[in-house]
């Protein structure tokens, strides 16, 4: 079952054909990455599939809902119940503890709930910092609170705009791990990436060039070769 | 958001003195202007003096719960060891009432043979209450009058009354030999319109009195207070005016300063009203505070400026701090609408994208 499909979507800016006739769909349960040249694309595509901007032209299906149709409150509902952000820039409130920036998404979706928004912290392992403020913590830890921040609310659709894009070869791999188990318990994942490391973990790499999708590559699925090759 | 909460408080500081100041200063003037007392004054015509019978008439003419206080006052030449005063010869119980202004140092007279000296005599003659005087001046026969009294206490109240001896009616139409005041004032209760029919009535039925209105005080009383008011209130909404914009500017910058974060917001699925909200809580909450500050700060303001200009201290009416903490408030919240409003305008793609 596809829980995405873009069809024909454009936007353009003035001049600007940011994206152009792009056509994709996606899976439940998929693992997509998207790669391309700096100004393809990337982000105009996460930001119209993330609910946050509307398309010059074609429609986006979500979840079975056409995006198209809806007002932007209905879209607000959507970004908060169905999608998760994580950002490159990681976005934080600066003044609140890590903690806090778990359970303000919370508050916005439902409830706050301290347990639970402790336990999406223990998942990205950072349980033990939960009452430090974000300076406090490492660039890779900030990133793990923006995760556990977009996983709390069970997202059916998991958005990564370039997530590693400011970590360190380790703190990418704990980045990996993270997604890596998230896409093994079933969560649908869009990241996009300027890393090939990170884009081989994916199933399908998407690749982009003005706008368009110039290649979609399947991936060969390395971890499941070398189990069978034990 | 200090420069807003500062500027909410100073609002509701004005806003509290103003407030105390024309509420309470107008009915103590009020009571002030009354007390000058004697808005009406009757003369006499045909005579010199006014006989009491006269003056019972007029007394019964005024409605007795509008009536203050009502006396004759009758002027003679006195002496005291050779220098001269004038001595008003007047009922205290009534000039109590028409004058509740002034200030006595000691007692009111009460027995026979008490009086009452001007300030400004005390002074000169430095006599104090306790002190006994003889008086001496001329009966109405020709002879001389003496008679030795105590000074029961000291009058002042910064006018004529200062230069003058006072004594019971009763014991200057015995030194004399001659009943009547010079003129009777009175204090009356009532609006103009009242004053002026009470006027024509007295002078028809009473035709030996010509009974005048001392104008030059419920004029003044009505035209003063509103005057007062008028400004008091285009001040306050000035200043109110003033920190109302003071507050939206504020608030707009820290929209501007919180773009990120709203828009962050936004991303993870805060909607319109959630942003509005938040703002207007704030808003909210910085109007109490701001309110609050400003009627701890107000009290003192009133009470300096009251003190100071007024020369007496005020009387606050403990219902005006929960109106102004409330007034803050909803000064408050209004300045916060349109920022609020340019916080829910903000684009969570724009913002996220790191412009
Ligand atoms: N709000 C906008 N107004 C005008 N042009 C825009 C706007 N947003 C994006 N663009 C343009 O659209 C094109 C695609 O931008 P986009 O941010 O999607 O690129 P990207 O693939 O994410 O690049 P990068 O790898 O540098 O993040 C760029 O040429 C960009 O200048
Ligand atoms: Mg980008």
């Amino acid at each position: 079952m596809n829980i995405l499909e873009l069809n024909g979507v454009s936007m353009i800016y003035g001049q600007v054909k940011a994206l152009y006739e792009v056509s994709l769909t996606v899976e439940k349960g998929e693992w997509l990455a998207i790669m391309g040249p700096s100004g393809s694309g990337k982000t105009t595509m996460m930001n119209i599939i993330g609910c946050m901007d509307k398309p010059s032209s074609g429609s986006v299906v979500l979840d079975g809902q056409d995006l198209s149709r809806l007002n932007p409150s209905d879209l607000t509902a959507i970004r908060r119940d169905k999608i998760g952000l994580i950002f490159q820039q990681f976005h934080l409130i600066s003044y609140l503890t890590a903690l806090e920036n778990v359970m303000v998404a919370q508050y916005y979706h439902s409830m706050i709930d301290e347990d639970e928004a402790l336990g999406a912290l223990d998942r990205v392992g950072l349980a033990d910092r939960a009452k430090h403020l974000p300076r406090q913590l490492s660039g890779g830890e900030q990133q793990r609170v923006c995760i556990a921040r977009a996983l709390i609310n069970y997202p059916s659709l998991i958005l990564a705009d370039e997530p590693t894009g400011n970590l360190d070869e380790t703190n990418e791999r704990v980045v990996i791990g993270i997604l890596k188990r998230l896409h093994a318990e079933g969560s649908t994942i869009i990241v996009v990436t300027h890393d090939p490391e990170v884009a081989e973990e994916a199933e399908k790499t998407v690749f982009l060039e003005h706008g368009r999708i110039a290649n979609i590559v399947k991936n060969a699925p390395c971890h499941d070769l070398a189990s069978s090759g034990n | 958001m200090a420069v807003a909460l500062f500027a909410i408080a100073i609002g509701a500081t004005v806003l509290l003195g103003m407030a105390a100041i024309s509420y309470d200063i107008p009915r103590q003037m009020g009571r002030e202007f009354r007390s000058y007392g004697a808005n009406m004054a009757l003369v006499p015509v045909g005579s010199p003096l006014i006989s009491k019978e006269a003056t019972d008439r007029a007394r019964a003419l005024i409605p007795p719960d509008q009536l203050v206080g009502m006396t004759p006052y009758r002027y003679e030449m006195v002496r005291i060891n050779m220098q001269g005063y004038t001595a008003a010869g007047t009922l205290f119980d009534e000039a109590r009432r028409t004058s509740p202004y002034w200030s006595v140092d000691g007692e009111w007279p009460d027995e026979p043979g008490e009086i009452l000296i001007g300030y400004d005599i005390a002074e000169f003659t430095k006599l104090a209450h306790g002190a006994v005087v003889t008086i001496t001046g001329r009966a109405s026969n020709g002879g001389r009058f003496r008679r030795d009294m105590t000074v029961a206490g000291i009058v002042r109240t910064g006018s004529v009354e200062d230069e003058f001896i006072f004594m019971h009616l009763a014991e200057m139409e015995d030194l004399t030999g001659i009943a009547g005041g010079t003129v009777v004032e009175a204090s009356v209760a009532a609006n103009e319109e009242e004053l002026n029919s009470l006027v024509a009535r007295i002078a028809s039925e009473i035709p030996d009195v010509a009974p005048h209105l001392v104008k030059r005080l419920t004029q003044s009383e009505t035209t003063v207070l509103s005057k007062l008011q008028s400004l008091v209130f285009l001040v306050s909404l000035v200043v109110l005016g003033l920190s109302m914009i003071c507050v939206a500017t504020t608030m707009m910058t820290v929209v501007m300063e919180r773009r990120k974060e709203i828009g962050l917001k936004k991303a993870i699925g805060a909607d319109n009203r959630d942003i509005a909200s938040e703002f207007l809580g704030e808003g909210l909450l910085l109007g109490c505070v701001g309110g609050l500050l400003g009627v701890f700060c107000g009290y003192f303001f009133a009470q300096a400026v009251s003190v100071n200009v007024f020369g007496r201290g005020i009387s606050l009416d403990w219902r005006l701090f929960p109106m102004v903490i409330l007034v803050s408030a909803a000064v408050t919240i209004a300045a916060c609408l349109l920022p609020a409003r340019r916080a829910t305008a903000v684009e969570p793609a724009h913002v996220l994208r790191g412009e």
